[in-house]
């Protein structure tokens, strides 16, 4: 028999009348390239009455906004948040998973889930975003290198098409339409909730083990060797270092602790979680942002330098090894007015030397770029539009307007392809349909199973127009 | 869609022949342009060709800027055809010859209707499309004519200064819509319509005044003086007496 709990979400509670939108400026967690869309909130229960009104230009789904790039807007026409309601997450012991409301954040979940033994199958850096862009985004995490991504781990959803009904999707019903809707970027509907499988834990500690590595093909060699050990592993590398030192980084591997790691001060709360932010950038930033090559130098210098040579059985709490950023509220701000984009890709096992050429690239262009991640994926999932495939990803993060920027990134764009790769649909905000077309050769069978479920092109967003993922208004 | 470096899908030039007009293409077109519309008054003269790569379409449509019954309608048509309008450019426009106004004063109503009226009309209707859309810049071709009135071009010149008024306030009126409106005062332009004509100091040519409008789009300023020092100069111009504007060697 199944134990079900329905958990009290700390939300206000619901309404039942249907409010209309409201004009609004939208943007990514990059802030570049805003537009204008009518925002409309709406619980599950509305939904349908809002997709019913929704313009000629369409709707997307929005979570909390933490796409880099242009996903969840959707100029001119409608941007509809699923708003969160109180029993919009049901834990099932027995089956070790969980049933959340697409507008539930992976922060609220967690607040939930921890405290009762249990961890989200996928976390990225940051807690901030909701189960439905999980699901569209099919996010990774450090894991993906032995659990995969987000979508592998969902066992159902439901999901509202563009004609109002609501179907019931998973791996074994409707699979082509399930994997179609994982990475499927909200374009084939809206997530209304998902049922998948946690992780059972017993503390709510990460015991992390941290290396600190003089250059890139170590990195490389000893993320290789060590990740298989570990659940949890990701290098972060510091690109401005040049010459012998270039891709010097630091490699953090983790797992969940056990009881028995400890110590007696924890063991009072073994499950204790705390996920609050210590500080919030100010909204008052100089137009071009705080970001310049000095600036950037130091901190990534000083970054380095704390790192330990090497130390293991380091206890840390979940907030500060999985979402280290979320400690500082709005840091996007700092990029200033034009804001930043994350150029994410991946390249397949044996194409390292186009890793080390893109590596090379950037730090010879010497932008001034933060810390960058460096992660070893496992196998892809079915999905046609999902990112990950086996393969080395990297992600840096670059002030949108440093100078000779779009030369840089194209020629980044065709070593990427070149060597088999791909761009991640939630950080792009540069490249082109070709780039994406080719990166993603099932696009075709995707582009037919949105044609199956939304004939008129109900679903449409920026990046949609953009990468002609959908419809542009003269097809239709 | 414009993408994170503000580089536009769709590029539409109002003045499809406009040598300025033509060279602020040129720079603002990038791997990510699918799409570019001459629209022009004689469409033969176009040279699409000259624009067309692998990726990039051309189009080349017929456009009157004195037909300012049918702007709104060629806009729409516009949008249904080529989708939406990224970044449209209004460069049309006519010096004219004072000598001929003095003689005809009709043809100083022709110059106005084109440069004033038309630009008035043709901007409404882009703006009211970009708002439609939710996005979209419109770059306005203004002048240093229009900062001061001179005896050597005042009826270009007022043309200009009633344009440049206007986009300002087009540009306030759509804050918060997603649309942005930016306006270019050049100065002296060596090109086909000024040929013959004697320079003045601080000249440029189409690509410096390409350049600078570019780099200005892409840092969303409202305002683009080239070259930059004009800003300056223009601030003191503007507060000279006029018996000393007056004899200031500014043909």
């Amino acid at each position: 028999m199944a134990v079900l709990t329905a958990c009290s979400l700390n939300v206000v509670p619901a309404t039942s009348d249907f409010k209309p939108g409201r004009r609004v400026m939208l943007h990514g967690w990059g802030g570049a390239a805003p537009s204008a869309a009518e925002l409309v909130e709406v619980n599950a229960a509305d939904l349908a009455v809002a997709v019913k009104n929704l313009p000629a230009r369409g709707g997307i789904a929005r979570g909390l906004g933490r796409s880099y790039g242009d996903p969840a807007q959707n100029s001119g026409g409608h941007v509809l948040r699923l708003v969160p309601v109180h029993d919009d997450v049901v834990v099932d012991d027995n089956a070790c998973t969980v049933t959340v409301g697409g507008g539930v954040s992976i922060d609220d979940l967690l607040a939930i889930i921890v405290p009762r033994g249990y961890f989200v199958p996928v976390t990225p850096g940051t807690r901030f975003v909701t189960i439905g862009g999980a699901v569209a985004s099919d996010i990774h995490g450090k894991n993906h290198h032995r659990e995969g991504s987000f979508g592998n781990h969902v066992t159902s959803l439901r999901l509202m098409l563009a004609d109002t009904t609501i179907v019931t999707i998973g791996p074994t019903i409707d699979p082509e339409l399930f994997w179609a809707t994982v990475g499927g970027m909200g374009l084939t509907g809206v997530i209304v909730d998902a049922t998948f499988r946690l992780i059972p834990i017993s503390t709510s500690r990460i015991t992390v083990e941290t290396s600190r590595i003089d250059n890139l093909d170590e990195v490389m060699a000893r993320m290789s060797e060590s990740d298989a050990n570990f659940r949890y592993s990701v290098a972060w590398l510091d690109l401005l270092a040049k010459g012998r030192h270039l891709g010097r980084g630091v490699l953090t591997n983790g797992d969940h602790s056990t009881r028995a790691e400890l110590g007696p001060r924890q063991h009072a709360h073994p499950l204790g979680f705390d996920g609050k932010q210590i500080a919030s950038v100010a909204p008052v930033i100089p137009a071009h942002g705080v970001i310049n090559r000095l600036s950037v130098k130091a901190f990534n210098e000083v970054w380095y330098r704390k790192a330990p040579r090497f130390r293991e059985g380091e206890l840390q709490t979940i907030s500060a090894y999985f979402h280290p950023l979320d400690l500082v509220g709005d840091w996007n701000r700092v990029y200033g007015r034009q804001g930043f984009l994350q150029y994410q890709f991946v390249v397949p096992f044996g194409a390292e030397a186009t890793l080390r050429t893109v590596i090379e690239r950037i730090s010879a262009a010497s932008l001034p770029i933060f810390l960058t991640v460096l992660k070893r994926f496992g196998e892809a999932n079915p999905a046609p539009l999902s990112f990950p495939q086996g393969g080395w990803t990297l992600a840096i993060d670059v002030p949108a307007r440093s100078g000779g920027l779009s030369e840089l990134l194209r020629g980044l764009d065709s070593l990427v392809l070149d060597a088999g790769g791909r761009h991640y649909l939630a950080k792009d905000h540069q490249t082109t349909a070709e780039a994406i077309r080719r990166g993603y050769p099932r696009l075709d069978e995707w582009l037919t199973v949105r044609h199956r479920v939304d004939p008129t092109g109900v679903w449409a967003s920026d990046l949609s127009r953009r990468l002609g993922l959908t419809l542009t208004n003269r097809d239709t | 869609m414009q993408n994170a470096l503000q580089e536009p899908q769709t590029i539409v030039l109002l003045g499809g022949t406009s040598e300025i007009g033509r060279a602020i293409v040129d720079e603002l077109v990038s791997p990510s342009t699918r799409q570019l519309v001459l629209a022009c008054r004689r469409p033969d003269e176009a040279q699409p060709e000259r624009f067309e790569t692998a990726s990039l379409a051309v189009a080349v449509e017929h456009f009157d800027a004195a037909d300012t019954a049918d702007h709104e309608h060629f806009v729409r048509q516009l949008a249904e055809c080529f989708g939406d309008l990224d970044v449209v450019v209004l460069a049309f426009g006519q010096l004219g010859s004072q000598a001929d106004f003095n003689d005809h004063p009709a043809a100083a109503a022709e110059v106005l209707n084109v440069n004033y009226v038309g630009a008035v009309t043709a901007s409404l209707a882009v703006a009211g499309q970009m708002r439609r859309q939710g996005h979209g810049h419109l770059v306005v071709l203004s002048s240093v004519a229009g900062e001061r009135g001179r005896a050597s071009n005042f009826v270009y010149g007022s043309s200009k200064a009633g344009l440049d008024v206007f986009a300002q306030g087009l540009g306030d009126s759509l804050a918060g819509t997603g649309v942005k409106v930016t306006v270019i005062r050049p100065g002296f332009v060596h090109s086909k319509m000024t040929r013959g004509m004697t320079s003045v100091p601080f000249s440029s040519t189409p690509r410096q005044v390409a350049e600078r409008t570019v780099a200005g789009i892409r840092a969303g300023r409202q305002t683009v003086w080239t070259p930059g020092i004009l800003r300056y100069v223009f601030m003191v111009l503007r507060h000279l007496p006029r018996g000393i504007f007056r004899r200031l060697p500014l043909r």
